[in-house]
């Protein structure tokens, strides 16, 4: 359709050398919409944390206050033990020793906990930052959320129990099973993936 | 529910009710979604009581990570940032500015099909499932909005820019890291579903629209996009939405929906009675058109092939049928589709041999509907 109305206008510019300048093709013109962001209004909104650690806010935590954290905040809906409730509320805490193979597609029982799955640390940061506890979303503290990632981490034994977490130290963490994470190579045509 | 269904004995012989402001279905109707109620939870679309391809808008499944947000469209704006010459923050009324997309596409969850598979238990499907169950976490309407490309480019993209997180502005801020490459082919900044505004529950007032991709990469109630050298590993594309696979690893950005087809009717919980009647079914493909569906009645020993209604729309589901005489022996009926890629849609024997029976996500078995002698039409996952 597009290539309908283009085609006359190109026709009509050579013919007549001249094209109606109020209207424009959907090209790549510039429309001039939307107004210039303030560096406030980005770093308002701007709360992701990459896997290199960009983006994690000053501040720190350690296991001991992530563990009063999680049972004043977390342990309700997760359980004491981070075993979870399902369907609805997964398990955080295992390092089950049958994970270490990653049979995941062989064992469907195997459950997917930080621990036997994660493979960034800066994604539980990141995720506890955005969106927990589900019914006070946003209310935790940078310190309260780099203390409760400490506290799962160590409890997933990823992490010395004594552990201090901060920017430079959570940048550091290495999980387990990143290297398991592949890309997708399906491509379509006959074979199956 | 029979107590408030009501109407004369002979409609010609009473006036009609006078005209009103929003239209219902009829009484006689009771397609539904089937929520679970959770925040963090679903609603299927009854496929089994929709014909044609377009989904109505409030049928259309829906998977929502942090509940359904009320936003003020007055006060909702839309960030985009990171690697651009110029920052920009867009109000709904700037997006509709823009030139006008129009597309029909599909949209299906990566999690489609796993009440079917029966994985977790290492058990077989349940023979109890309907068409809705099976399969309704797959939706077909028309999206109205702008380009992303064209979005982009008024902020300027970097050549450094090769990853965009896509965050919603639901209560667990829902967010996706993006190729590059996908904005700058067909991705849609939509506003609009079937020529009206977004519903709450389809991302009221923006949302992406990547016509092909799993579900959740289409991110609902858009508040930010922001330009980066590479994925942010947010929860939902590392802990979940991967793949577990078979050789000890697993598959991560697995954004294309592979073919996939289900005949919706006859289906259970449906009883049959001898004769001719229509098979119909959808088919669809996240690569492209489909290209061909195949249906069974022996199990899979023959073929042959399904009428598909035109038009067949790319990255759309396709409206398959088929006539078919039930002579009232046990049946075991089958659809396969195939896209312009080649691609065919496995058996679950296949899909296992390939992935392992505990992988996650991207079910796209053939499906079947056992019918007994007695005219009872079963669920049949087990192919």
């Amino acid at each position: 359709m597009i290539r309908h109305l283009v085609l006359p206008a190109i026709v009509l510019t050579g013919a007549l050398g001249c094209r109606d300048k109020a209207t424009r093709d959907a090209a790549t013109e510039h429309y001039g919409l939307g107004r210039p962001a303030t560096s406030a209004e980005i770093a308002t909104r701007d709360v992701d944390v990459g896997p290199d650690g960009a983006g994690l806010p000053p501040g720190h935590g350690s296991v001991a206050e992530g563990a009063s954290l999680y049972a004043a905040k977390c342990a309700s809906c997760h359980g004491p033990e981070g075993q979870g409730q399902l369907p609805t509320y997964p398990r955080l805490i295992g390092r089950d020793s049958i994970a270490e193979g990653f049979p995941f597609a062989r064992d469907p029982r195997l459950v997917r906990t930080i621990g036997n799955y994660w493979p960034y640390a800066t994604s539980l940061f990141d995720y506890v930052r955005r969106a927990m506890p589900q019914l006070q979303p946003g209310s935790l503290t940078d310190d309260q959320v780099y203390a409760i990632t400490a506290f799962l981490l160590s409890r997933n034994a990823v992490i010395a129990s004594n552990a201090t977490l901060d920017s430079a130290t959570l940048a550091a963490v290495k999980m387990p099973y990143v290297g398991r994470f592949v890309a997708d190579d399906r491509r379509g045509g006959r074979e199956v993936k | 529910m029979t107590s408030q269904v009501s109407a004369p004995q002979d409609p010609t012989k009473a006036p009609g009710a006078p005209t009103i402001a929003v239209g219902s279905r009829s009484q006689f109707v009771n397609a539904a979604r089937a929520p679970t109620g959770a925040i963090a939870g679903s609603s299927f679309t009854p496929l089994q009581d929709l014909t044609g391809t377009i989904t109505p808008s409030d049928l259309h499944f829906e998977v929502n990570h942090g509940g359904v947000p009320a936003i003020d469209p007055a006060r909702h704006s839309l960030l985009v940032h990171g690697l651009v010459q110029r920052p920009l923050l867009f109000t709904l009324a700037d997006i509709k500015r823009f030139p006008r997309v129009v597309r029909v596409c599909a949209i299906e969850c990566a999690g489609n099909g796993s009440l079917a598979w029966g994985g977790g238990t290492f058990g077989k499907p349940d023979p109890g499932l309907t068409p809705q169950q099976v399969a309704g976490m797959t939706a077909n309407t028309e999206w109205t909005g702008v380009s992303l490309r064209v979005l982009l480019a008024e902020a300027g993209i970097s050549s450094r820019a090769k990853w965009i997180l896509a965050e919603g502005g639901d209560s667990c801020l829902f967010a996706r890291s993006i190729p590059i490459e996908k904005v700058m082919d067909d991705a849609l900044l939509a506003w609009a579903q079937n020529g009206e505004p977004l519903r709450p529950s389809q991302g009221f007032p923006m949302r992406l629209v990547l016509p092909g991709w799993e579900g959740s990469t289409n991110v609902k109630w858009l508040r930010r996009l922001e330009l980066g050298t590479r994925p942010w590993m947010t929860r939902w594309e590392t802990a979940t939405y991967t793949d577990p696979l078979a050789n000890g690893t697993a598959r991560q950005f697995s954004f294309v929906m592979d073919a996939k087809s289900i005949i919706t009717t006859p289906a259970y919980p449906e009883t049959l009675t001898p004769g001719w009647r229509a098979i119909s079914g959808l088919a669809w493909s996240g690569r492209g058109k489909i290209a061909r569906v195949e249906v069974s009645s022996d199990g899979g020993l023959s073929w042959h092939d399904a009428t598909l209604q035109e038009p067949v729309v790319s990255k759309a589901h396709a409206r398959f049928t088929t006539m078919w005489r039930w002579d009232g022996s046990e049946a075991i009926l089958l659809s396969r589709a195939t896209d312009e890629t080649g691609y065919v849609q496995p058996t679950r024997a296949e899909l296992i041999r390939a992935r392992g029976i505990g992988t996650l996500y991207h079910y796209n078995p053939i499906y079947g509907w056992r019918v007994m002698s007695n005219g009872r039409v079963f669920f049949r996952g087990d192919t």
